[in-house]
């Protein structure tokens, strides 16, 4: 926890993105989270995706339920538009938002506690429906503002800090989230910033539901040995299957990749993933496949991290309602209202 | 003696669910109605697709009494499960009507009603084949038999069935043919008409026939809502169907055939409250419709909703709880839970509809007093007004009514330098502007959240600043008072000591409840409040009588719970009436209570006692 308010001015040499921002137009207020907290790295690399990406602030809302990762909308792009929901409903409070304003990015803050416990339920309907946003789990399989009890996230077998032992299955949101039909679905780790900043800035230009699970370790009740969600745990058993390049527009690719090693996915936006292989057998574009190779991983022990499935020609809600392409909460009576002349049909025919 | 009368009975159909009778007796009261009399159907009906009983009764009232009599004239036995028990609830020298093909269930037979057996069954079963026929053509040839046995127009019944299969025309003649059947029938058998008889009138003028969760659907239409979130209970369903229907007609752009609106059925009831106030928040008009167990399910987002001031809509159609309770029978006991929904010290604005057209203004204006407010509004329906069509005035729109969007800064006004507190009350009308998301890259953003904040919604657990905000919600529900429905007072001819206070559904038999205490000798001042929080017009009608009678449909006493509570009446003087057996409440019921106590008081009036 930083005691010192970051002083206002920059240095006049701080690189600019396209529309002239510098990455401290997108950071907010100092984070009030533990010293050394993963989700403040999750916040730093949401503000460097952002910077990179060049989008406005204020055309992003970013909306969260409750908990420690749900307070961290208070801590990047000060100039968004934030909305810290009830416990586990960030969800709904999202695809409402979403309808009334198809033009804004919508990136949805949850943790573990608030997306596979109490909200697991709005967690799958929001991506059952493929509502367009970037759903973000910060997971430390642990209750952190309320001192330390496990989450559904936490693995059977974990021990807690004051030693107890998980004896329930722990739900694998990604796993879920495939099921479910997320069309683009994502695992990273706090503190791999190198594969994460890319993996939220594709998971952003996306149209459709995104959905990214960050292994992110509770510094003061989750970071000790016998915990399956430490710092060392992860690092020890990380297993990235890809490492993302994203570019914007249609760019020609300038690195060179090794034959066969690259997989590029176009998105509707035109966007091009470039994903480089770094395990051969690794299709993203195959959902049965990437389901079951999360399987025997896991089964294995290990946790498989990166851009683990994402579909190009996704869809999302507004395309199924055919709604119009201007937000619904810029019409007025002149596009809402039938008037009295439809009325007096309508009351003619209740007669 | 047979019971006679001209436009003044109540018949009632005991049919069994999914049998089709539906359509054929909603025919039946239409054309009543077509004949210029005022008449009043009301469905009964269990918690079940098919098999159970259900019955269909319609008051005919040329004196324009359209809420629940009380008892049965006529009779239309169909369902041999209930034929004992219904056979029992004719009036003495009332009507039994019934299929006499078979020998009825035994049971104790009635000497005091008149029988008419018409072989509905046999007809059938020589006319028509097909099982499905036979079933259908039943119906509409116990129609055709009432008409004769009535004395209905039944050139009214021929038009209705044209009217009703406009586009399957092959199906209008096999229709009048078994009317016809029905009618030639009864002409041939029974002396037509019997006692209790239909005469052409002209009662109807404009008035419509709808129902209320209909009314409420077009209410929102337009009003302007642009998101729905709901989720299926009965008997709020038919809110969230007619608004996809309308929206199917009347919200489709022309040139493109996209939508202008989004409707979800979500989840739960939770989802549902959610999208509507994450869609509110971002300055779309949305609304959900649920009754009393949704109610209870989205209590936690109605208290942030009300904290941190988003504007939603929620259209409540009570049914009788607590619990599961009796899902297809009519009560107004949500009030309460209502009015002062989720935890912490919360009071909600609540609108309290008579009938279908006020259902249509009360919820086209709930948008307007959601978005000026900045809190979430209940419109307050119950079974009787949402599932049963009830004769009203026409719905009104005036096309240059504007919506009101209620205090939002733009990106000029912020442009312009104008000073944006998300929670500061510059107008001393304890309203706040807000934003929508997106409105300006540097100005005007601001983190909504459920937990204490300051005037410029900053986070604060300063106990100063968590009651200036909690002060200021407070002062913003008196200038609520000032913005919505006013109650309606209607005093009596003669002064009087007595008052009644009622509201919703229990409109029509209150005022026919006041016609009949009126001839017994009791006059009665009558108010009928429509909005909480209550304006003070409630307060002085109650200060204007020694005893005022509280009339609803509870156990509780919720209305009357909530009068003394926010207006600090002294108790003893407000008579609770309550009629809570799920049935509607009828003017007999009313006049009785009201009538037995006024008789049986003999009190001293206060002033009387004091001087």
């Amino acid at each position: 926890m930083t005691y010192l308010t970051k002083p206002k001015f920059h240095h006049p040499s701080l690189p600019k993105n396209a529309l002239g921002y510098t990455r401290r137009d997108y950071e907010a207020a100092t984070s009030t989270l533990c010293a050394g907290c993963g989700h403040d790295s999750i916040s730093a690399a949401i503000i460097e995706a952002s910077f990179e990406l060049a989008i406005e602030p204020h055309r992003v809302a970013k909306i969260s339920g409750i908990g420690c990762s749900s307070k961290t909308p208070t801590y990047f792009l000060g100039a968004s538009h934030g909305f810290n929901s009830v416990h586990g409903r960030m969800p709904s409070v999202l695809t409402g938002a979403n309808l009334a304003n198809r033009d804004l990015i919508y990136l949805g803050i949850s943790g573990d506690g608030d997306s596979a416990s109490i909200g697991f339920g709005q967690f799958a309907h929001a991506l059952r429906r493929g509502v367009n946003m970037t759903y973000i789990v910060e997971n430390n399989g642990v209750y952190g503002l309320t001192k330390g009890q496990f989450s559904a996230t936490a693995d059977r077998g974990s021990k807690s800090k004051k030693g107890a032992v998980n004896t329930d299955n722990a739900i694998d949101l990604v796993a879920m989230a495939l099921q479910l039909g997320a069309t683009f679905v994502a695992r990273s780790f706090s503190g791999d910033k190198k594969q994460l900043v890319p993996i939220i800035k594709a998971a952003i230009t996306h149209r459709g539901a995104a959905f990214i699970d960050v292994i992110s370790p509770c510094i003061a009740f989750n970071n000790h040995p016998g915990s399956t969600k430490s710092l060392d745990y992860v690092r020890a058993h990380n297993e990235a299957v890809n490492a993302l390049d994203i570019m914007i527009g249609r760019d020609a690719i300038t690195v060179d990749y090794e034959p066969g090693k690259v997989v590029e996915v176009t998105q509707h936006d035109g966007s091009v993933l470039t994903l480089r292989k770094l395990n051969d057998d690794y299709d993203p574009s195959d959902r049965l496949a990437a389901m079951n190779f999360l399987q025997q991983e896991a089964a294995k022990g290990r946790i498989v991290t990166g851009l683990l499935y994402v579909d190009g020609e996704a869809d999302d809600l507004h395309r199924h309602f055919n709604t119009v392409p201007t937000p619904l909460n810029q019409l007025n009576e002149p596009e809402l209202c039938p008037g009295s002349k439809v009325l007096d049909k309508i009351n003619a025919g209740l007669r | 003696m047979p019971l006679t009368a001209v436009n003044d009975f109540v018949i009632r159909f005991a049919n069994v669910n999914g049998s089709g009778s539906a359509s054929a007796n909603e025919m039946f009261a239409r054309a009543i109605m077509r004949m210029g009399i005022p008449m009043s159907p009301r469905n009964v009906f269990p918690s079940n697709i098919q098999g159970l009983p259900t019955w269909y009764e319609v008051r005919v009232t040329e004196a324009d009494h359209l809420g629940a009599r009380g008892g049965t004239d006529i009779m239309v036995a169909m369902n041999p499960q209930t034929y004992n028990a219904d056979v029992a609830s004719v009036e003495p020298d009332g009507y039994l009507i019934y299929d006499s093909t078979r020998a009825m269930p035994p049971g104790k037979p009635r000497s005091d009603i008149n029988l008419i057996g018409i072989p509905l069954t046999a007809i059938c079963n020589k006319e028509y084949s097909d099982p499905r026929q036979r079933q259908l053509f039943k119906n509409i040839i116990c129609i055709g038999a009432l008409s004769a046995l009535l004395d209905m127009d039944i050139a009214e019944l021929e038009k209705l069935v044209g009217e009703q299969y406009r586009s399957k025309e092959k199906l209008i003649q096999p229709n009048i043919h078994a009317l016809h059947l029905g009618r030639a029938y009864a002409e041939a058998n029974f002396k037509c008409p019997i006692g209790l008889k239909l005469k052409r009138s002209d009662k109807i003028g404009d008035r419509i026939l709808i129902e209320g969760n209909a009314a409420a659907a077009l209410g929102a239409v337009y009003g302007g809502a642009t998101v729905c979130a709901w989720y299926p209970i009965t008997p709020s369903s038919s809110v969230a169907e007619n608004f996809t229907k309308f929206c199917g007609k009347y919200r489709h752009d022309p040139a493109t055939g996209e939508a202008r609106y989004a409707i979800v059925q979500a989840e739960d009831e939770i989802a549902s409250i959610g999208m509507v106030v994450g869609a509110a928040w971002n300055g779309a008009r949305a609304f959900t419709a649920t009754s009393g167990p949704g109610i209870s399910l989205m209590q936690e987002l109605f208290g942030f909703a009300y904290f941190a001031e988003i504007p939603s809509v929620i259209i409540d159609v009570q049914r009788a709880g607590p619990s599961t309770g009796m899902p297809t029978r009519t009560q107004q006991c949500d009030l309460i839970n209502c009015a002062y929904a989720s935890h912490g010290d919360t009071k909600h604005v609540l609108l309290m509809p008579e009938d279908a057209a006020e259902a249509f203004e009360f919820t086209a204006g709930a948008f307007d007093y959601a978005d000026r407010l900045q809190t979430p509004v209940f419109v307050l329906l119950d079974l009787d007004i949402g599932m049963n069509h009830r004769l009203c005035r026409p719905l009104q729109w005036d096309d240059a009514r504007l919506y009101d969007r209620g205090k939002v800064m733009t990106a000029a006004d912020l442009e312009a330098g104008k000073d944006f507190g998300r929670y500061t009350d510059v107008d001393g009308d304890a309203i706040p502007f807000r934003t929508y998301p997106g409105t300006h890259p540097t100005k005007g953003g601001y983190f909504t959240r459920g937990t204490s904040h300051d005037a410029r919604a900053k986070y604060s657990e300063e106990g100063a600043d968590y009651v200036e905000g909690m002060q200021r919600l407070l002062r913003k529900h008196e200038t609520a008072k000032g913005i919505l429905p006013r109650p309606l007072r209607r005093d009596a001819a003669k002064p009087t000591r007595f008052g009644v206070i009622y509201y919703g559904s229990t409109a029509p038999a209150m005022l026919e409840a006041a016609e009949i205490l009126t001839a017994r000798g009791h006059t009665l001042d009558l108010m009928r409040v429509r909005a909480f929080p209550f304006h003070q017009d409630v307060a002085s009608f109650i200060a204007d009588h020694d005893f005022v009678f509280i009339v609803e449909q509870n156990r509780d006493a919720q209305l009357r719970s909530l009068i003394v509570n926010e207006l600090d009446i002294d108790p003893v003087r407000l008579v609770p009436i309550l009629h809570y057996d799920g049935t509607s409440i009828t003017a007999r019921f009313i006049s009785g209570a009201i009538g037995d106590r006024l008789d049986a008081l003999k009190v001293t009036p206060l002033r009387k006692a004091m001087s």
